[in-house]
């Protein structure tokens, strides 16, 4: 039985992943900012398959608790094996660019509190020669857009940290899985209007599993996002910057 | 902004809300008396006219209340959010023994729309409707209240939540009991009768023997040949008797256009092909429950065949006794009238009584057919129709109807006064302003 650990398990995704490892009997770990959401993930995922549930109410912003965070989910696993970071807000951005506190709050829930909880992991796992490390960053964090820039650049920081991480714990055989969705149809984006381009959250989710059993660098969910960034990476700044993307 | 279509299946009427709700969490529903304007709940917009659409009122999304919530699997006893469709519970509990112990002719309904539409299918004769296996599920009020109700506790409310077109409430999960089935399969024979008397006999023969029965009738035949079709039974396929088949990946396809495909040509010429495809008097064969229950789901949005306009369908049942001379002058009109129907289905409903205080289902035959929506003229060639569906002591089923009057509704469905105490004072629907309407400007 592996030890799974899921921040942001309430999320729409990380449900999805979460209910892929709960049919291979692994136990979990659940973390999220409200107990009963937790509660009606793990009911759903109990009437689905047997294993074992635990869940824990925090707050990711919370930073001087994620060392105990992690410690009591050691302690009820038995160790750990996979942890998980899912947690995220996508913010407003015109509403949020006017404001300079939301824009340091969105930092601190997308990439301070993301890097905080994925050095404690790495540490962790660095000592014991095993384990994977997957994180929810974005497409949105390969390029800086005027429509989604501090969403962006928040996702682009976590990115770069992952980047510098795996580097660091690669020879301690530890993994660290930089996961890439473009845009899913979950709560978060219910006040977007779709195209065709948006993911289902169950094909996100098993694309996260996947990777997450494979120990993939980086995972471009769906894969053909890998392509559309290639080329919008590609576009000479001058151009870029007088587009309206 | 509303983001998503709220259209109903029929495309007809075209009404737009004034806003939507979304929900996710079963313990974080809003405060349902805080909307200025009547509100209607909405999960995946497969009713067929009115009933699910709130014009200029509040929708609310619950497609998000998308969760499980136990399974006993020695009982068959299954409970889940409001939004769940059959289609996830079928993938869930087939796989592990269990059935729908009733499903409709689609799959991608929400659980709380069954209940609320208590719909039937095939299995009508033997199990009754979808109510008939409701074990109880939880209410919200606009009071705020969260009502469990049961055949035991809050009975009323049960009985009118079940056939009552959501407006007693959210609902907001749902229990149900579950059927065993010995695997995904099904042993069908297809039956060819060449008019309707010969319909009625096979079917009280066939309904004795088969837990499952419906019929595909012909409706551009006329005079001889009225009321020709292809009688389809089938009982749940056995490993022990059968050599079952491989489980058959699905394949869902989109219909690619939104235009008008369906006309009197392409139906007429459907009709025969279908009619003649079988060369044999009977056939038998094995086939998976996706075929069986729900042909037409391999295409998602077939709905778009019959143009931007839409369709409606025209589904009645008249009681024993006045069924075959009412079928047979339906048939007549429809035929002469050339406004032929794609799929026409015929079948008997049994006795079983549902709890539902409204519900459509009673013992007698049913039949709905298709009609691209023409305006004026279609909508007055179906009047013709309601008049002999009347003259037979008939019901229209109000989730497939956009049209009929406030007058015929109430007159088939004289409970509905009674009914009406128990609707949610917040709540209201397109349909239900509608045939109550005459009584309301009184």
């Amino acid at each position: 039985m592996k030890k799974i650990m899921i921040f942001g398990a309430a999320s729409a995704i990380a449900q999805e992943t979460a209910k892929l490892f709960a049919r291979d009997g692994e136990h979990l770990f659940l973390v999220d900012m409200n107990i009963s959401r937790l509660e009606a993930v793990r009911d759903d995922i109990l009437a689905r398959f047997k294993t074992k549930i635990d869940l824990y109410e925090a707050n990711a912003l919370d930073f001087d608790k994620h060392q105990e965070l992690f410690e009591k989910a050691i302690q009820t696993l038995g160790g750990l094996d996979y942890v998980l970071i899912a947690h995220g807000t996508l913010p407003d951005q015109t509403k949020t660019q006017e404001n300079p506190e939301s824009i340091i709050r969105e930092f601190n829930i997308n990439c301070v509190s993301v890097i905080s909880l994925a050095s404690i992991a790495a540490n962790y796992f660095e000592k014991q020669n095993q384990g994977c490390i997957a994180v929810i960053s974005s497409v949105a964090g390969d390029r800086g857009r005027q429509s989604n820039y501090i969403y962006g650049a928040a996702k682009g920081g976590v990115t770069t940290f992952l980047q510098g991480l795996r580097n660091r714990v690669a020879h301690s055989g530890v993994s660290v899985v930089t996961i890439k969705p473009g845009m899913v149809d979950t709560p978060m984006t219910a006040h977007l209007p779709k195209s065709p381009l948006f993911a289902k959250p169950n094909d996100v989710g098993k694309g996260i599993y996947k990777a997450m059993l494979s120990g993939k660098d980086v995972a471009y969910l769906p894969g053909y996002w890998r392509l559309i960034m290639t080329i919008i990476k590609m576009i000479p700044e001058g151009i870029f910057k007088k587009m309206k993307l | 902004m509303i983001i998503g279509n709220y259209e109903s299946w029929g495309r007809y009427p075209k009404y737009s809300p004034f806003d939507v709700y979304y929900v996710y969490w079963r313990n974080e529903i809003p405060d349902l008396s805080k909307f200025t304007k009547k509100i209607l709940p909405y999960a995946w917009g497969k009713s067929y006219g009115d009933s699910c659409l709130n014009d200029n009122g509040i929708l609310i999304d619950t497609k998000g209340l998308n969760k499980f919530i136990l399974f006993d699997e020695e009982k068959g006893l299954f409970r889940c959010e409001a939004g769940v469709t059959l289609a996830t519970i079928l993938d869930f509990a087939v796989p592990r023994g269990w059935f729908l112990s009733v499903t409709p002719g689609t799959k991608f309904i929400s659980v709380a729309g069954a209940v609320a539409n208590d719909v039937h299918g095939k299995n009508h004769h033997k199990s009754g409707t979808f109510g008939c296996h409701v074990t109880k599920f939880e209410l919200m009020r606009s009071s705020g209240e969260r009502l469990i109700c049961s055949p035991e506790e809050n009975s009323e409310l049960f009985r009118a939540t079940i056939g009552g077109l959501g407006l007693t409430g959210l609902i907001i999960w749902v229990e149900l009991k579950l059927k065993p089935c010995p695997s995904a399969f099904f042993a069908m024979e297809s039956e060819k009768f060449y008019n309707l008397d010969e319909f009625f006999e096979i079917n009280d023969e066939s309904e004795k023997n088969f837990d499952y029965t419906v019929s595909w009738v012909d409706c551009t035949a006329s005079d001889g040949s009225l009321g020709r079709g292809i009688y389809n039974r089938g009982n749940h396929a056995h490993p022990d008797e059968y050599d079952l088949p491989e489980l058959p990946k699905q394949k869902l396809k989109n219909f690619p256009l939104d235009a008008a495909f369906i006309n009197q040509l392409t139906v007429s010429l459907f009709n025969i092909l279908y009619f003649n495809k079988q060369f044999n008097k009977t056939e038998k064969k094995l086939i998976h429950y996706d075929p069986f229950f729900y042909p037409l789901d391999a295409i998602l949005h077939w709905n778009k065949a019959y143009g931007k306009k839409g369709f409606l369908q025209y589904q009645f049942v008249v009681p024993f006794g006045n069924e075959k001379e009412a079928v047979k002058e339906i048939l007549n009109e429809v035929s002469k009238s050339g406004k032929s129907s794609f799929l026409t289905v015929l079948k008997t409903f049994g006795d079983i009584k549902s709890p539902g205080m409204l519900s459509f289902p009673r013992p007698g035959v049913t039949m709905a057919i298709d009609f691209r929506m023409g305006g004026d003229r279609t909508l007055k060639f179906l009047e013709r129709l309601d008049g002999i569906v009347c003259n037979a002591d008939g019901v229209i089923y109000p989730a497939k109807d956009a049209r009929m009057s406030a007058e015929d509704f109430q007159n088939f469905y004289p409970q509905w006064t009674e009914f009406e105490k128990y609707i949610d004072p917040a709540f209201s629907s397109s349909f239900w302003r509608r045939v109550t309407k005459r009584i309301h400007n009184e």
